[in-house]
């Protein structure tokens, strides 16, 4: 049996083909359009899996650390520690700032971990390259997304840093790689001012009659000092022991502690529903209204293409081709062309990707339902075109 | 025929546009995905011994700091060094305006002239007084005799002796206003040397040889009891004042060599040693703190400078070692990925002693031989696939 599809499109390949990677660059700019918002997700996820935790302490009102700042003691989590349930806590400090290395900077969000404890909450899990931090100052851990390379000297406000190890996909919610340096050096980062600032500002305090008092020396000093310490982080990450729920952990540290605690339900809520809501409802809105102007162009394109063999369908149908084989072998190419475009769209997502400076995230789901949609647009689109062609006047293929 | 041919070809070139479209898609789909497989690292596990290392840091201090300042409230009249002068000691830095001591010294001369005069005096009443009581007593005796002869009258010898007696008491006054007198004019040189010593206080004088570091007050500058006005210090004994994690502090005692890395000499390493360590630790900031001495300082750096300290700890036993890369935490347990005929199991392992390099030594858990993963493309489990790299994409080397 002779297949008409095959027949015409053997006729006109070039053409058919052609049209196909067309729509396919089509199918691949929504393919990616949908990573990007995917990523854009994912990109808050993975902030709170690298993180480890299972509980996020902050500071009593608000929505921190990483929506809102808060800020607690540094020694709030021996008090955690201690509390029912919790099998690890950890100090954390947040800072997204600008990170030099030679004559560049990149904007990184820099975490300050207590060094030398793997495993523990906020440490990176895994890494690409180098080793963990071991020494309690001027060492850093870099995202590869950064740039940096292992043994690179990086400069994060005043102090210097060599990158000992590479991370993967530890990013903020925003997208900035993350590099983690220990716990003091970021507590001194996040608060440390310019060296003219910090001059500046033990010139108003000498300047203040109150401080500089004639009959009590040394309260200069003492109060210059007080000015130039940290003693706060943003966070502390907790881990609960095998049989707790977070919630009965998280309970008793709201009651007695003061303090604010979000589970992973509860941060994840904050980051997707709060943090980046508008720009990946922004990102959405693209989505879709690219999803229906995709559609349409392809109902069109397959449309027009079968509008253009309306005379050879006149012939077939002349020479009294049934109306079912004639309907057969438009929704077959429209199908195929479907096809073809879902592939290079696929590849041509696949492959340009890797290049968008934010991460992109192509997940199988949402290429399986790409395939789906783009498959029944094919058939809708072609049943508006067998309409048109069974319609055709047998004698407009002598006709004129 | 031709038709066939035509027919042929164009059947050709369309798969041959298919096919490799095809070929990339299944490609792409089995590189990229879930079920692409996942690129590791992988190290053996060899048995070997740590050189465990402590790193501090610390502030060059010096050991001893002599803050030099009156010891009581006045003006300064004078500050005769400069910062970075040398001193020996007893050597004069400054002086305190004396406001009114210099005359009142002036004065307690005076009295003490005054007095050595008195006792001058006293000392004359006394020679005065013996005098009278030795003319009374030899009147007296007289008087005796010439009544035992009945020559004088009862009365005449009874006046005699009267007088005798009173002489007697006056030179008993005259020794004790002498004594008085030698009394006042002991506790006005007491005064007077005391006056002395206090104008003395007021000059300041360097306590050791040293180096002036610091000039906190001018001349004409109040200053009260205890302000320093200079600071001293011995520049041959420098310490570095180093701070230590808690964490991994086991072993740091006194006596240890250390390499020190000032901020200003960057990679020139000096040697030193642990000199003490701290009884007491930081509650606050969870460091404990230990002095550590220079053997040898070329040259003075800035008191305050910031200074990394390396301590070389002793090694440890041989035991399977790994890079901490490798070891993570899954379900809240701490272990190793091991590959075990290209499968993934999770080891759970128990840390020892550890390096600066990062290499963990495995006390429970693994042994020698055993593959395991060091560095991976994403976060594994136990159902990934995964494929053995020399290095993972994207990481120069």
């Amino acid at each position: 049996m002779i297949s008409l599809a095959g027949r015409d499109l053997l006729h006109s390949w070039g053409k058919f083909v052609f049209t196909g990677v067309g729509l396919g660059l089509l199918i691949g700019v929504t393919l990616t359009m949908a990573g990007v918002y995917r990523g854009m997700v994912d990109d808050a996820k993975v902030l709170l899996d690298n993180s480890g935790a299972d509980l996020w302490v902050v500071q009593q009102d608000t929505l921190g650390p990483y929506a809102e700042s808060s800020s607690l003691y540094d020694d709030t989590y021996r008090g955690i520690r201690g509390m029912p349930g919790v099998a690890r806590a950890a100090n954390v400090t947040y800072l997204t700032t600008q990170v030099r290395q030679g004559g560049r900077d990149v904007r990184a969000m820099v975490v300050g971990v207590e060094p030398g404890r793997v495993g523990e909450p906020g440490q990176p899990g895994y890494l690409v390259a180098g080793r963990q931090i071991t020494r309690g100052h001027y060492e850093a851990v870099a995202d590869i997304a950064s740039g940096f390379k292992l043994g690179d000297d990086v400069q994060i406000r005043r102090s210097h840093y060599s990158v000992v190890g590479l991370t993967r996909r530890m990013v903020s919610s925003s997208g900035d790689p993350m590099v983690f340096i220990p716990l003091k050096d970021a507590q001194e980062a996040q608060f440390l001012k310019d060296n003219d600032a910090i001059a500046q500002q033990r010139r108003r305090t000498a300047a203040n009659p109150a401080f500089d008092r004639p009959g009590t020396p040394g309260l200069l000093e003492a109060v210059i000092a007080s000015q130039s310490t940290n003693p706060y982080v943003n966070a502390v990450l907790v881990q609960i022991e095998p049989g707790y729920a977070p919630e009965e952990v998280a309970e008793p540290i709201r009651r007695w502690k003061r303090l604010q605690v979000y589970t992973r339900v509860q941060m994840e809520g904050i980051l997707v529903g709060k943090l980046i809501a508008t720009s990946a409802k922004q990102i959405g809105m693209f989505l879709v209204i690219l999803s229906v102007v995709s559609a349409a162009i392809v109902a069109f394109i397959i449309y027009t293409l079968t509008l253009g063999k309306i005379r050879e369908i006149a012939v077939l149908k002349l020479i009294g081709t049934r109306n079912r084989t004639i309907a057969g072998m438009i929704m077959q190419q429209a199908v195929g062309l479907g096809v073809i475009g879902f592939v290079v769209g696929k590849i041509a997502a696949t492959f340009w990707a890797p290049i968008f400076p934010k991460y992109v995230l192509l997940e199988p789901g949402d290429a399986a339902r790409g395939f789906a949609a783009v498959v029944v647009i094919c058939m809708l689109a072609s049943v508006l075109a067998i309409r048109a062609a069974l319609k055709v006047d047998p004698a407009e293929a002598i006709g004129g | 025929m031709k038709r066939f041919l035509s027919n042929n070809g164009r059947k050709m070139a369309l798969l041959a546009v298919l096919v490799p479209l095809l070929a990339l898609f299944v490609y792409v789909v089995l590189r990229s995905g879930p079920l692409a497989s996942i690129p590791v690292t992988v190290i053996t596990v060899e048995s070997r011994a740590l050189a465990p290392a402590l790193f501090g840091i610390g502030t060059v201090e010096s050991r001893y700091t002599h803050k030099i300042g009156p010891t009581a409230a006045g003006r300064i009249r004078q500050v005769d060094v400069q910062v970075g002068d040398k001193v020996s000691v007893g050597q004069a830095l400054g002086e305190m305006d004396p406001v009114d001591v210099d005359e009142r010294i002036a004065a307690q001369a005076s009295a003490l002239k005054r007095a050595e005069a008195a006792v001058l005096g006293a000392d004359a009443q006394t020679q005065e007084a013996a005098a009278r009581r030795d003319y009374a007593g030899k009147q007296a005796g007289r008087y005796e005799k010439l009544l035992e002869s009945h020559a004088v009258s009862e009365e005449g010898a009874g006046a005699k002796r009267q007088e005798q007696q009173i002489a007697e008491a006056g030179f008993a006054a005259a020794r004790a206003n002498l004594d008085a007198a030698r009394q006042e004019f002991s506790r006005v040189r007491s005064e007077h040397a005391g006056l002395i010593r206090q104008r003395a206080n007021l000059r300041l004088i360097a306590p050791v040889d040293g180096l002036v570091v610091a000039r906190h007050a001018d001349s004409g500058t109040t200053v009260v009891a205890g302000q320093a006005v200079v600071e001293i210090i011995d520049p041959a004994n420098l310490w570095i004042n180093v701070r230590f994690d808690q964490l991994r502090v086991s072993g740091l005692r006194a006596g240890l060599p250390v390499r020190i890395a000032l901020r200003s000499r960057a990679g020139q390493m000096l040697a030193g040693r642990v000199l003490r360590v701290e009884p007491l630790a930081d509650a606050v900031t969870e460091e404990t703190l230990a002095k550590v001495a220079f053997d040898d300082l070329p040259e003075l750096p800035p008191l305050g400078e910031l200074a990394e300290v390396t301590i070389a700890l002793p090694e440890t036993p041989v035991a399977p070692v790994l890079p901490n890369a490798s070891i993570q935490r899954v379900d809240g347990h701490l272990g190793v990925w091991l590959v075990e005929d290209d499968a993934l199991r999770f080891a759970p392992v128990k840390t020892g002693a550890t390096d600066l390099d990062g290499r963990v030594q495995i006390l429970d858990g693994i042994k020698d031989g055993a593959r395991v993963v060091v560095y991976s493309q994403r976060a594994l489990d136990s159902r990934s696939r995964v494929k053995i790299v020399e290095r993972l994409p994207g990481v120069s080397p």
